[in-house]
């Protein structure tokens, strides 16, 4: 496997003064492609933060971030912009999806920025995607009428519309029902497996972890251990 | 930018009632810049067509000859010779300009004029009248006479005479009556009265008489030429290029109606003045309205652009959507303001017809393109603002929010 991203002594701070706070404290970690890990710790430990820098969404205060050999901290806003329209999807605990939109428009969303329009071909793999998340029959359903899990589902399929090499996962089950939660690691592990698209997924659940063939521990803002669960 | 449109538009349907609230806002902002202008513009018209659609646009009159200097030597006093009050000037060579002047692009009438002053006698009555020579035919070129007409006819020829109400009235004259009218010169001559006119003015109603060119030839002994040219025009308000023109084309001294008119030109000028000024308020209010509302847009959807931008929507981007719906609001309000006040500007009388007591406005001066056009323009200029807002949002801090 060759390296997707890697990064050395990253140090995020927030605040100033005596107000601030360090929350990542020098973290190294190196994700193969096609990995599917969990990021393991509890609250405060700095994994939002650190999926966040990863996602190219922040950058750290001090430290080193690479991603296919491409430099995140040095780049600016518009090439971090399209490097991550391209290369990286996202998957909030919250689902966060457009509420004036359907599932279909929320899909193709990162394709049609790319192009400038809804082309025909990524309304059809927008359909095969959510599909595949098994919402054949909400395709065109505007999604405050979706439930919980639906939701989840289409903000996945949204998350691997441009074919991404990295899916940064935030609890994605952490609002879900057990059966919903399973459901959609069953279908993020199909994927990891069949396209060989990357997995982090960070979360508090151990069950879920479990799912992951790797684990990462991060606790006070360092990786700590990489136990290898079950 | 297809796909930010749909976004936009996606925005603004989302939330009807909120839009179309908006909307009314902003073509109520367009109703009053319309409404403004056509008033503005329909008074000018009225005031102008009140005080000058009667006069000659241009006048065109002989230029005194210069006075002969009767000492020269030097060492000796000077004398300043004063003109005289009867006018002697004559345009010798109207004829040949007269086709030249009828040329001219925008001029609607000519009328050459022979004037000067006279008494007229009836019996023991005894009244000054100043003396109008004009072609028959032409009676209503410049004034409209025969629209001023209350008995008889305007027009004028072998023997006739047109006067005043208030004239005829002060020589207990009735139509077909004759008079007695004596020039400057002491010719004389006996007039049947064969029209009365009424317009309002008492200088004129009593004290102007209108008899035929060639009766004013032999009143005042003017063989040939006339004393002044009177010009209309399609357009009052060309009067200074146009009688530019024909000054450069005939070398005459051609004069618009604007000199001497400072006064009401400023009057209107400042009634314009008013009307931007009104005008640039409605301008304003459009400009906060859609800019509070987009604001506030902006700051309810902070979330949604914290995920647009997440997924790979670019700042400019974000700027387009917010400036799109911005143009948007400003073309729908803008063309439902045009609308509304066309409609509410019909039942007013045209320019052609406007009635004392009523608002002169006129509905051929709305300004409805230009209304529409700064609408958009302000409307975007106003959505800059929050889209450059929106497009700074962290989204690390929106979608958490």
């Amino acid at each position: 496997m060759s390296t997707l991203l890697e990064t050395r002594d990253l140090v995020k701070t927030y605040g100033t003064g005596e107000a601030a706070t360090r929350v990542l404290r020098g973290l190294s970690l190196r994700l193969e492609a096609g990995e599917m890990a969990a990021l393991l710790g509890p609250s405060g430990a700095g994994k939002s933060t650190l999926l966040t820098i990863l996602g190219t969404l922040m950058k750290p205060t001090s430290g080193q971030y690479e991603m296919l050999g491409q430099d995140m901290i040095a780049a600016d806003d518009r090439a971090l912009t399209e490097f991550r329209n391209a290369h990286i999807g996202f998957v909030f605990q919250f689902h966060n999806l457009l509420p004036d939109f359907t599932a279909l428009e929320n899909v193709i969303f990162p394709a049609a920025v790319r192009a400038g329009r809804e082309t025909p071909a990524a309304r059809k793999r927008g359909r095969v995607l959510l599909e595949r998340m098994g919402l054949a029959e909400r395709i065109d359903f505007p999604t405050a009428n979706l439930s919980g899990g639906q939701k989840q589902r289409v903000a996945v399929a949204r998350a691997l519309m441009n074919a991404p090499d990295l899916v940064l996962a935030d609890e994605p089950t952490g609002n879900l029902d057990r059966a919903s939660a399973m459901q959609v690691m069953d279908l993020i592990g199909e994927i990891n497996r069949e396209e060989g698209t990357t997995f982090l997924i960070s979360t508090h659940d151990e069950k879920i972890a479990a799912r992951c063939r790797r684990q990462v521990g991060v606790r006070d803002g360092i990786v700590t251990e990489e136990p290898r669960l079950a | 930018m297809r796909y930010a449109l749909k976004i936009a538009i996606r925005y603004l349907t989302a939330n009807t009632a909120q839009t179309a609230l908006l909307v009314t806002g902003v073509a109520v902002g367009v109703f009053i810049f319309i409404f403004m202008s056509a008033l503005i513009g329909g008074l000018a018209e009225f005031i102008l067509s009140r005080t000058v659609g009667d006069l000659s646009h241009i006048t065109i009159e002989a230029e005194d000859r210069d006075p002969a200097v009767l000492i020269d030597a030097p060492g000796h006093v000077l004398a300043a010779i004063e003109r005289g009050t009867t006018r002697t000037a004559t345009l010798a060579d109207a004829e040949t300009w007269l086709p030249l002047i009828e040329g001219v692009p925008g001029v609607r009438a000519v009328s050459p004029q022979i004037t000067g002053a006279g008494f007229l006698t009836r019996g023991a009555q005894v009244a000054q009248v100043s003396v109008t020579g004009v072609v028959p035919g032409r009676e209503s070129a410049i004034l409209d006479l025969q629209g001023y007409i209350v008995e008889g006819s305007a027009l004028t020829g072998s023997g006739l005479i047109v006067l005043g109400r208030d004239l005829a009235d002060d020589l207990a004259l009735s139509l077909g009556q004759t008079v007695r009218l004596q020039s400057s010169g002491g010719i004389t001559a006996l007039l049947t009265l064969s029209g009365v006119f009424e317009t309002g003015s008492g200088a004129m109603d009593g004290a102007r008489a209108f008899v035929s060119l060639s009766l004013a030839r032999t009143l005042f002994a003017m063989p040939q030429g006339v004393t002044r040219i009177e010009i209309k025009l399609d357009d009052l308000n060309a009067a200074d290029a146009t009688a530019q023109r024909i000054r450069a084309l005939t070398g005459l001294d051609a004069v618009p109606w604007t000199d001497g008119a400072e006064q009401l030109m400023e009057a209107l000028n400042a009634q314009a003045q008013t009307g931007y000024v009104l005008k640039t308020f409605a301008l304003i209010t459009i400009v906060i309205g859609v800019a509070s509302a987009l604001m506030l847009s902006t700051f309810r959807r902070r979330p949604e652009i914290g995920i647009m931008r997440a997924m790979g929507a670019g700042r400019s981007f974000v700027v387009f959507v917010f400036v799109t719906q911005g143009a948007l609001i400003g073309l729908l309000g803008g063309i439902t303001g045009a609308a509304l006040g066309y409609l509410a500007l019909l039942p007013f009388p045209s320019r052609e017809a406007f009635e004392p007591g009523t608002l002169p406005m006129d509905i051929t001066q709305g300004s409805y393109g230009l209304a529409i056009t700064l609408t958009v323009i302000g409307a975007i200029l106003a959505s800059i603002l929050p889209a450059r807002a929106a497009s700074r949002v962290d989204p690390v801090t929106a979608i958490g929010q």
